[in-house]
């Protein structure tokens, strides 16, 4: 998401470098553009208004100073104004002093409120909680059905009973008291926010259980209505936070923004897959950074804390230095990957992202040729590639059910990249292992070798490293061509 | 673990570096090679398929002389019109362009509150333009001169960009049975939608069969069941997590061997950018019509609310399924689904039916007059 945004930023920055004077016409076609693009991501129209003026105040004081670059100025002031509007603290769950701590879900229709209840229970699992899930959505037909069915899925207890959704609330309540469940999440019926009657219920069902948060989930494909709805919830309900359904689409989630900026709190959470554990807290800061295109390494790094195995990171890593990597270190490595969820996700939080790459449609899947040419190598060819003969690769093309042509390319560039991260081991400062302590705490950099110092790792300087030096095994140079 | 994190990164870095370049070169080899081969037309009139014409609206021009005779149609349509329910979203929110009405003069301000009534109504700001900019130059040439007429004027302009379309739900006109495969992102409202359409229809004296192709969501087979029962649908499902497909070309078996003239397909929710899915609902549409069955419509379901991202789910799920025609679901809420006026007028797929409620008979035909007024607010 926010992919058009940040790109079209870009161009208006690209525009603007090295612009001596800024005049009126400049200024305003700039604002024409962010204008445009904000709209086009469903940020609300009110909002728009009062960020293009906020900004335009700063394009004009830029224009009328001396300063040496004006066009710099205006892209700092549109990056303070999104970290400003997106900004503020993570939402921190604070626990009931006296359990269960109560959470009430509410939402439109179809904005994900069963599905995020689980996962929101299957999070709170995850903290060491023990949640009690209670349907409440007596309305729609199954919807206890299947909140039931996602509870035996994560291993929650699911309370429901065919009364009235008020009573269910209050009873549901007494029975986390009577089973000791520490934290209860009331899953309701999804309403509008002009149905006096509907909109009366909720508020009766949060009286009676008088919740310690209330969370609104709302589509991150929503439109202007965003800032409409969650207005009406917030005066019935006092909403305590959003939790962004659906976020792993490609809605440019303006609607997070506008919400955040008119109802003034903060989306708490953010789902991002069809997975129950595909769901996780937001990062305001983070999610600024990933729109301005400098990724989003914390969350990077922890998910690949996660996912890989330090002892085994470590040494393929060392011998990645040391030009010995292996095709079947690449393929732990790759299995390790995927536990970091989807590729497109992982390729979104990563600094410096080539545009082509962040924006080509990458699936898990395509990733399954390669595992299979390489699954279906002999364990000597693995180890040393340049055994791979004319007859050994027609033998893994049939294997694996690729043709000859792509097991070449994926042979060939794997030696390239043996040879290039051989080239760049030696370059960094005498070798894998003596760089690496040598980069503990604030020790030279580690990437030195990559030809960025002092900074973090850019992947753009990985690019030309595969790219550019040896004719025909550059995986990226086609990319930037327009189709 | 800090010493750790530039290894993660590396590797991460290279795993995804270079597995996904290998990915992508691959791709663009391949896509060049396809690209010579010439794409056959996408799709191609069935014979056997010719509009209905017991759900007509408006100013529908085919009076096909070959088609079925239905059930009358005043014992078919509901009591409420889109007017009816819409009335009660409009009088909570005063039209976006109220405001401009009344005005002695057309200003600066008046443009800014039109454009800003039609951005609001998630028109986009592409369409918007697009629609504001003729009417400027007329302004401009003196023939429109109050803000009344400037209104008019919009509210004809966007009446004219919607007309024409054809708004029927076809079938065929021969025996087996015709398929109506609903398609969409996920929480757009595809089962209620069935349900809703199943009740119109069975009330028209059509046999309906429900499939309930969306094996994924927890107890979406049941909630479909529910709906089958109320309608007195027949229903087929599958197990949970099965073949979505094989669940859908059981029931159009099932319905050709009992005669059932109309199937109505369920599918998962699905985002439009997960390939894989939309691979498998390109499947599904294949294998609906292996047997016996036609898919005569495939109908996108676009929630209300949606904003500019609809454009990216028209246009994606038009490419997996040939997209015949959209339902909008949840109008009576205050979202005025101006996105749909953008999906029919920049894409050309038409919007056919519109829910504008939670009982069963509360989805009715689209009604371009009522819609256009409902989003100007008059």
């Amino acid at each position: 998401m926010f992919d058009s945004l940040s790109s079209r930023l870009d161009g208006i920055a690209k525009r603007l470098r090295g612009k001596g004077r800024l005049t009126e016409a400049d200024v305003d076609e700039v604002m024409r553009e962010i204008r445009t693009a904000l709209l086009e991501a469903d940020v609300n129209v009110q909002v728009v208004r009062a960020v293009v003026n906020r900004i335009r105040e700063h394009a004009i004081g830029a224009t009328r100073s001396k300063a040496l670059d004006p066009g710099q100025q205006v892209i700092k002031a549109v990056h303070d104004e999104l970290i400003r509007i997106l900004g503020g603290e993570t939402l921190r769950i604070s626990y009931a002093a006296k359990p269960p701590t109560v959470i009430l879900m509410a939402g439109l229709q179809g904005s994900g409120k069963t599905t995020n209840s689980a996962k929101l229970a299957s999070w709170f699992k995850a903290q060491g909680r023990q949640p009690l899930l209670v349907g409440a959505d007596l309305q729609r037909p199954a919807a206890v059905e299947q909140l039931r069915t996602l509870g035996a899925q994560i291993d929650v207890p699911v309370w429901s009973q065919p009364t009235d959704p008020v009573q269910v609330a209050a009873d549901g309540l007494a029975e986390a008291r009577r089973l000791g469940r520490d934290v209860l999440i009331v899953d309701t019926a999804g309403r509008l926010s002009i149905d006096a009657e509907m909109m009366d219920q909720v508020r009766r069902i949060s009286e009676s259980i008088d919740p310690d948060y209330t969370f609104l989930v709302i589509d991150a494909m929503t439109g202007q209505d965003a800032v409409q709805t969650a207005s009406a919830f917030h005066d019935t309900l006092e909403i305590d936070g959003v939790i962004m359904s659906k976020l792993d689409g490609d809605a440019r989630g303006g609607a997070a923004l506008s919400v955040k900026e008119v109802i003034g709190r903060p989306i708490a959470f953010a789902s991002t897959g069809e997975k129950l554990d595909a769901f996780e807290q937001f990062h305001p800061d983070r999610m600024a950074g990933r729109i301005l295109g400098m990724g989003d390494m914390l969350t990077l790094i922890e998910q690949a804390e996660r996912a890989f195995e330090a002892d085994q990171a470590e040494q393929a890593a060392a011998r990645l230095m040391e030009g010995q990597f292996t095709f079947d270190d690449f393929l732990e490595q790759m299995q390790a990957l995927k536990k970091m969820g989807p590729l497109s996700g992982v390729l979104g939080m990563m600094p410096g992202m080539p545009k082509e790459l962040k924006n080509a449609k990458i699936d898990d899947d395509d990733l399954k040729p390669v595992e299979a040419i390489i699954r279906s190598m002999t364990r000597e060819e693995r180890a040393r590639p340049e055994l791979i003969n004319g007859s050994r690769r027609s033998r893994i093309a049939t294997g694996s059910g690729t043709s000859v042509a792509e097991v070449n390319r994926l042979v060939k560039q794997f030696s390239e990249m043996q040879k290039m991260m051989k080239r760049f081991g030696g370059a960094a400062s005498g070798g894998g292992r003596k760089a690496r302590r040598a980069g503990k705490g604030s020790g030279p950099n580690p990437f030195g070798g990559l030809g960025a110092p002092g900074q973090t790792p850019n992947l753009g300087d990985l690019e030309s490293l595969f790219g550019g030096q040896v004719p025909g095994s550059d995986p990226f140079g086609g990319l930037g061509r327009p189709k | 673990m800090d010493d750790m994190t530039w290894v993660y990164l590396l590797l991460v870095a290279l795993v995804v570096a270079f597995g996904v370049g290998v990915v992508l070169l691959g791709r663009r080899r391949t896509r060049s090679a396809v690209e010579s081969v010439e794409v056959p037309p996408a799709t191609q009139p069935d014979p056997a398929v010719v509009p209905d014409d017991d759900e007509r609206v408006g100013d529908l021009e085919s009076g096909d002389e070959a088609v079925v005779d239905v059930a009358d149609e005043a014992e078919v349509a509901p009591p409420r019109s889109m007017r009816d329910r819409l009335s009660k979203a409009r009088s909570t929110l005063s039209g976006a362009l109220g405001s401009v009405l009344g005005r002695s003069a057309i200003d600066a301000d008046t443009w800014d509150e039109l454009e800003e009534g039609l951005l609001l109504a998630d028109v986009g700001i592409g369409v918007t333009t697009a629609l504001l900019d003729p009417i400027r130059d007329r302004v401009t040439a003196k023939e429109i001169e109050t803000p009344n007429e400037l209104v008019a004027a919009l509210r004809a302009e966007m009446i004219e960009r919607l007309a024409g379309a054809d708004r029927t739900l076809a079938r065929r006109i021969d025996e087996g049975p015709s398929v109506w495969l609903f398609v969409g992102v996920n929480g757009v409202g595809k089962t209620t939608t069935i349900g809703k359409l199943a009740a119109r229809e069975a009330g028209a004296g059509t046999s309906v069969l429900l499939a309930a192709g969306d094996t994924f969501r927890a107890a979406a087979a049941e909630q479909l069941e529910t709906w089958a029962q109320r309608s007195g649908a027949e229903f087929v499902r599958g197990a949970e997590g099965g073949d979505p497909a094989s669940v859908i070309f059981d029931g159009v078996e099932r319905a050709a061997s009992r005669g059932i003239q109309l199937v109505l397909a369920d599918t998962a929710g699905r985002l439009h950018n997960k390939q894989n899915l939309m691979d498998e609902l390109a499947k599904v549409r294949r294998v609906a019509e292996k047997g016996a069955g036609v898919v005569t419509e495939t109908l996108l379901v676009i929630d209300a609310t949606t904003g500019q991202n609809g454009l990216a789910q028209a246009r994606e799920f038009r490419e997996a399924t040939a997209v015949t025609g959209v339902v909008v679901t949840k109008l009576d809420g205050s979202a005025k689904g101006g996105i749909v006026f953008a999906i029919e007028t920049e894409l050309g797929i038409p919007v056919k039916y519109v829910g504008i409620g939670e009982t069963i008979d509360d989805l009715v035909p689209f009604d371009a007059t009522e819609f256009v007024d409902a989003l100007v607010g008059r």
